[in-house]
């Protein structure tokens, strides 16, 4: 049994299902991160745990007690809001305070509390401000300074950052993750975005149409997508995503393809799995990472399973850091990433190393990997 | 972020049952117990006295409570003679005609100055902060108040035709609040005072509303003002022109107060209007049971204009 | 209402610039007028007014039809003046406008941040009831007045005018409520507000717009009433609107057109002063009564 537990939660809304058995359990001191398209149900799970939604059958239990029916106030959560959802016309320390007043906590006991966060968190000089004489950087603090003061089990985090923008939110990313390696709390956040989801997590649910599609570790899901959902919506530039033909011969498998004018290609698998052998003749989706397409100079030399394939550059998109190349293989368009020095130029017909140890097959009817 | 007293408080709350308590069970019936008296005024004083007035309208009732033609205090079910005795009645015919020649001057006037209004008064005219609440404060005003401005303004003896005479101008004549053919004009008039800037204000609205871009794009396009009122402008103010004539339609079908203050529906029956009618035949002329029919029939006029406004505002909002 | 101080794309040459003004003019001069000959017309003498221009100024100035018109006017069977009257308009308007805004507050809130299946449906049933033709509602109500002994009674009033105002006050609040983040309304929840906390500590202190908004509506409307004051409190009970009427159409002696524009004004003056005092809302409130949404 975990800290934090979802048995067989769904939602519906009169005939209408929006989230399909959901199966979680978070231990303690993990942060979870949901992440998923709008309307993919990550918001409604995370309304469930806080007690503003009914849960329609299924059981969700903090420390052991279970909360369903149980009033948003009496779960021990903290939630922080998209709009950070600051009282407009209370200051910032009575915002912080508000819910420890509710919660009946003496005065005395408030202003410690709320000097301790506010030294945490560096808002020390905004407290008598009202909440619309703030920066949205400012707002952010405040609104985990509210979630922090309570002391809370679990932490809930509504895409606290997608008000921000660009900068500021690399930042306060930072910021949290910070604050949870200190403070060791358990987090259940929602955000649309991956790149947040990969960096903050210890572990990620990828939801989509109301369902888990994988739930694991951020290495787990960037390297190893159970589906092609998972594949395409984690990770940018997005996974590669290749028809090829599986071919058999001996113990090795090749996946054969075309490259840019329509010649023949095959790539070798790194450690083809019985199942995928089965697939020998037909045609399935071979996923590769971008970062998995490189010049020859850049290939990772720890791979053991480097391939080249010789097709013509399309464009290049020099983006500072790295170069993203654009070629096509097996009639899809491929983005590759290079170095930022690599030497290519569009029109030019060039090598381009393919790592087959970070290529993941999918079965492309039942959109699943091929394990 | 240790402090004990709040741990210990929020504790015990977590060792409470997972049941329901009664504070959360009551919290959840609070807002449905807050919004019943609402209710259950809005049920009996509007949709049960609606029916109630139907009732009667069935009735053969001459005053209340319930007194009919033989003093006693009973009465009986006639079924739909009101309304047939109601639609044969002269008296009736003129009511209803004139709102017929009053609703639709008065919505178009309105509109017409209404949006010539908001469209002059959009060319970044000087003083439009001035201008604006000149235009608009009759709605402020009781129509009692407006009533009584107008009849002594509009009577020739001592208004306009008097001071007109008195500059110099003897052949002047303007004596239609007295006169039986035009009578329901001066009606006209009055009411178009007083709603003519809301309309504006309305339309205003509306042209603040459009994006200046797509006009900058006409422009260039090579449309001239005119073109672009015409073309551009005037068709996507149809939300303001909808609404304008719901609430216009809607007050025409309701004015009691201006007839009685400005003409009290005379001369003769000149300006009488299904609200004046219905008033004399239930108050004074014991008839409760036609009066009830008339305002079953005003009441299905208006709702033939807001039902359907009404449904379409609150779907969209979905 | 927008503000004036926008990139127009249009542009105008000089003599259209003249018609457009010109007529502006004419426009406000139509406007003013009625109010004009009020103003001037109730501080003349009666003679000046039966034997010279209506819109002449006044030759010598008196405020005698003013005392007359508060104070000693025929209204009705006696020579009390409109003053009683008024104070009859204030006590109904004053606890109608009160009882009415907080309930539309409570309502507002409730349809808008504790919605349940049906709020759509009762919400529309209430706002219908905004725009009935009161004639439907006038026999029931003489009745039921009559027999809870509220006939003839400002109390009687102010029930009818919250009964009847409450649909409008409760389309302002629900109008307004709903573009009030309802995340604020789940983080009080989530800090242990309860229903009545929250209103009263998030949702009010942020209402002050619309309170404005709605108290100006109600109380321009209720004090304009005619048809329920002349219905249900004619006597020594009746509102200011009424009485001013009975001044006014009454057939015995000489018709005292001053002391008539003298009431007139008085019967104007609270709802024009608002009106002065603050505009702004007033505009709103008819937009938010008209534009929904």
């Amino acid at each position: 049994m975990g800290f934090l537990d979802i048995n067989n939660a769904t939602k519906s809304y009169g005939s209408v299902q929006v989230l399909h058995e959901v199966d979680i359990e978070v231990e303690e001191g993990e942060f979870l991160v949901l992440v998923g398209p709008s309307g993919c149900g990550k918001s409604t799970l995370l309304n469930m745990i806080a007690g503003l939604e009914e849960i329609s059958s299924g059981e969700i239990a903090i420390k052991g007690q279970v909360m369903n029916g149980v009033h948003p106030s009496k779960r021990n959560i903290a939630m922080v809001f998209q709009s950070y959802a600051l009282y407009p016309n209370m200051t910032v320390g009575k915002n912080i305070t508000f819910g420890l007043e509710m919660h009946g906590v003496e005065k005395s006991t408030r202003d410690a509390a709320l000097g301790d966060v506010a030294k945490l968190l560096q808002i020390e000089q905004l407290l008598d401000r009202k909440p619309g004489q703030l920066s949205g950087g400012q707002r952010q603090r405040v609104a985990m300074g509210r979630a922090l003061v309570r002391d809370p089990d679990v932490f809930l985090f509504d895409e606290p950052l997608s008000n921000l923008d660009a900068k500021l939110r690399v930042d306060m990313r930072t910021e949290i993750k910070k604050l949870h390696q200190k403070l060791g709390t358990t987090i259940v956040y929602v955000t649309h975005d991956q790149i947040e989801a990969l960096t903050l997590s210890t572990r990620i649910a990828v939801m989509n149409g109301g369902y888990v599609q994988q739930l694991g570790t951020p290495k787990e899901i960037y390297d190893t997508p159970s589906n092609l959902f998972v594949a395409s919506f984690m990770g940018s530039p997005s996974m590669n995503l290749i028809p090829v033909t599986v071919r058999v011969e001996g113990n090795a498998v090749y996946a054969d393809t075309t490259t840019g004018d329509g010649s023949p290609a095959a790539l070798a698998f790194a450690a083809p799995s019985e199942v995928l052998k089965s697939y020998d003749g037909k045609t399935i989706t071979l996923g590769i990472r971008p970062e998995a397409i490189t010049d020859p100079e850049g290939a990772d030399r720890n791979s053991t399973h480097i391939q080249s394939v010789e097709t013509m550059v399309e464009v290049t998109e020099p983006a500072g850091s790295d170069t993203f190349v654009t070629c096509t293989l097996g009639g899809q368009e491929c983005i590759a990433r290079m170095r930022a020095d690599a030497d290519v130029q569009p029109g030019q017909k060039m090598p381009f190393t393919i790592n087959m140890e970070k290529a993941v097959p999918f079965d492309p009817e039942t959109e699943n990997r091929i394990a | 972020m240790a402090q004990s007293s709040v741990e210990t408080d929020i504790h015990t709350s977590v060792q409470a049952p997972a049941e329901p308590d009664f504070k959360t069970r009551l919290q959840s019936w609070l807002p449905k117990l807050v919004l019943s008296p609402t209710v259950a005024m809005v049920l009996l004083f509007v949709y049960g006295f609606i029916l109630f007035t139907i009732y009667v309208s069935f009735t053969d009732s001459r005053i209340l409570p319930f007194v009919n033609a033989q003093g006693a205090t009973s009465y009986d079910l006639i079924g739909l003679s009101n309304y047939e005795k109601l639609f044969r009645l002269s008296h009736w015919e003129i009511a209803i005609t004139n709102l017929a020649i009053f609703a639709s001057l008065y919505i178009i006037i309105c509109c017409a100055i209404g949006l010539m209004l908001a469209i002059f008064l959009d060319q970044k005219i000087r003083g439009e902060g001035v201008l604006r609440p000149i235009y608009l404060y009759p709605m402020a005003l009781s129509f009692i108040v407006t009533g009584t401005a107008w009849k002594w303004f509009l009577d020739p003896g001592i208004g306009l035709e008097n001071t007109m005479h008195i500059w110099g101008w003897t052949s002047f004549k303007f004596d239609w609040i007295k006169n039986g053919d035009y009578a329901i004009y001066t009606l006209v008039m009055a009411a178009v005072w007083q709603s003519s800037g809301f309309v504006m204000a309305m339309f205003l609205a509306g042209l603040r509303g459009i994006d200046n871009e797509i006009l900058k794009a006409a422009q260039m396009d090579g449309a001239s003002n005119w073109q672009l009122y015409r073309r551009i402008i005037i068709p996507q103010l149809r939300p303001a022109f909808l609404s304008a004539f719901v609430i216009l339609a809607h007050l025409a079908i309701k004015s009691y107060d201006l007839v009685v203050a400005l003409t009290g529906g005379g001369p003769g029956r000149a300006t009488e209007l299904p609200a004046t009618f219905m008033y004399s035949y239930t108050f004074t002329r014991n008839q409760m049971g036609i009066g009830a029919a008339s305002a079953v029939i005003m009441l299905m006029t208006v709702a033939a204009i807001i039902v359907p406004y009404l449904y379409a505002e609150l779907r969209e909002k979905k | 209402m927008a503000v004036a101080t926008q990139d127009s794309a249009v542009r105008t040459g000089r003599a259209t610039r003249f018609v457009l003004y010109t007529v502006l003019l004419v426009f406000a001069l139509f406007y003013l007028l009625p109010l004009f000959i009020m103003l001037v017309n109730s501080v003349k003498p009666l003679g000046e007014i039966t034997g010279g221009s209506m819109i002449a100024l006044p030759q010598t100035w008196t405020f005698e039809p003013w005392a007359k018109a508060w104070s000693e006017a025929q209204v009705g069977v006696e020579a009390t003046g409109l003053r009683p009257y008024f104070w009859n308009s204030i006590r109904m308007v004053v606890p109608a406008v009160l009882i009415s805004t907080i309930l539309g507050a409570l309502n507002g809130y409730v349809l808008t941040k504790w919605t349940f299946r049906g709020a759509t449906v009762l919400f529309g049933l209430m706002l219908f009831s905004c725009f009935i033709p009161f004639q439907i509602v006038l026999i029931p109500m003489a009745r039921v007045l009559g027999e809870i002994g509220l006939a003839g009674t400002t109390t009687g009033l102010v029930l009818v005018h919250v009964v009847y105002g409450i649909g409008f006050s409760t389309l302002y609040f629900r109008n307004y409520y709903a573009a009030f983040p309802t995340e604020l309304v789940r983080a009080a929840q989530i800090d242990g507000a309860g229903f009545f906390q929250i209103f009263w500590r998030i949702m009010l202190p942020s209402s002050g717009p619309i309170i404005v908004v709605c108290v100006i509506w109600q109380f321009t409307n209720i004090w304009n009433d005619f048809l329920f004051g002349a219905s249900f409190a004619s006597g020594s009970a009746a509102p200011m609107t009424v009485a001013l009427n009975n001044l006014v159409q009454s057939s015995t002696g000489v018709k005292e057109y001053n002391v008539h524009f003298a009431g007139a004004i008085m019967a104007a003056l609270p709802t024009l002063l608002v009106y002065i005092v603050a505009g702004r809302y007033f505009v709103r409130g008819l937009m938010a009564g008209s534009v929904k949404g």
